[in-house]
């Protein structure tokens, strides 16, 4: 028999989701994987969200998962028309060789 | 039981997904792994009793941003990127800040269990079949200046977007 799901269960995979997608901003070169990354962080707060939103039995939790959704699509639009701008540009979309502001 | 068996399929369906997408070389797999990490998701949200969400996150992420991701791949070219290290330079100063926020985490997680009851199982409660109804209406009554805000944001962000990506304004 295996044990019930509790909200730690979910905490816990959020946690897991939001280190993973933070690896993956710090780590990778590749500036269309970075933003993947934040994507991934951003569903990790969504899962947050729902699993306190059923733990307190509020439904407020879910509204602010959908404005988390909805500030992720507007910085996954920008984000990939900044990019393309970027590489129309600079001709490379490694993030180490972006290195205009660096002294 | 069944609920079990669920949660631990799709949280091995998310988290395998978001470990391959860190991991892989070619970002059109990196983006397909994403998707099944945003599906695994989106069946946790299902089992949260979350329905509005779960739709959401299956046309908004899995079809609208994917698609995006998708386009921008094939438009800028990254056969030479796929080629290159994949990793940092400063890799060991990432490493450590990944393994301080999960210090944290694991510390405030282990505070916090007891004293917000986090490891008792959530009552099962008679199934609310008008869930997506209370949802709008606090949406649409205590958050509806939020709502038009977001709106707007979305408006700003969409002409933002074709602003960036033109060729000459």
């Amino acid at each position: 028999m295996l044990a019930p799901i509790t909200t730690a269960h979910y905490l816990v995979l959020s946690a897991a989701l939001l280190l993973i997608g933070t690896v993956g901003i710090l780590l990778r070169r590749n500036a269309v994987v970075v933003m993947m990354s934040i994507e991934l962080i951003l569903n990790a707060v969504n899962v947050n969200l729902i699993a306190f939103s059923r733990h307190l039995d509020q439904v407020n939790g879910q509204i602010f998962a959908i404005f988390v959704i909805c500030v992720a699509v507007a910085e996954a639009a920008v984000g990939l028309g900044i990019l393309i701008a970027l590489f129309r540009n600079k001709e490379t979309v490694l993030i180490d060789e972006i290195d205009l502001l660096k002294w | 039981m069944l609920e079990t068996l669920f949660f631990y399929a799709f949280a091995a369906l998310a988290l395998l997904g978001a470990i391959l997408t860190v991991t892989l070389r070619n970002a059109v797999h990196c983006a397909i792994s994403l998707i099944a990490s945003l599906a695994g998701v989106a069946g946790l949200f299902l089992l949260q009793r979350a329905e509005f969400l779960f739709a959401v996150q299956i046309v908004l992420y899995i079809g609208g941003i994917m698609v995006l991701f998708l386009f921008v791949i094939m438009l800028v070219n990254l056969d030479a990127a796929a080629r290159e290290r994949q990793y940092h330079r400063q890799w060991i100063a990432g490493a450590l800040s990944v393994v301080g926020t999960g210090l944290i985490f694991a510390y405030f997680l282990t505070r916090g269990a007891e004293s917000l009851k986090l490891n008792e199982p959530v009552p099962a409660g008679p199934r609310n079949s008008e869930a997506v109804q209370m949802l709008a209406d606090s949406l649409f009554r205590e958050y509806l200046v939020p709502f038009e805000v977001a709106s707007l944001l979305l408006l700003i962000a969409i002409v933002g977007s074709v602003v960036m990506a033109k060729k000459r304004i």
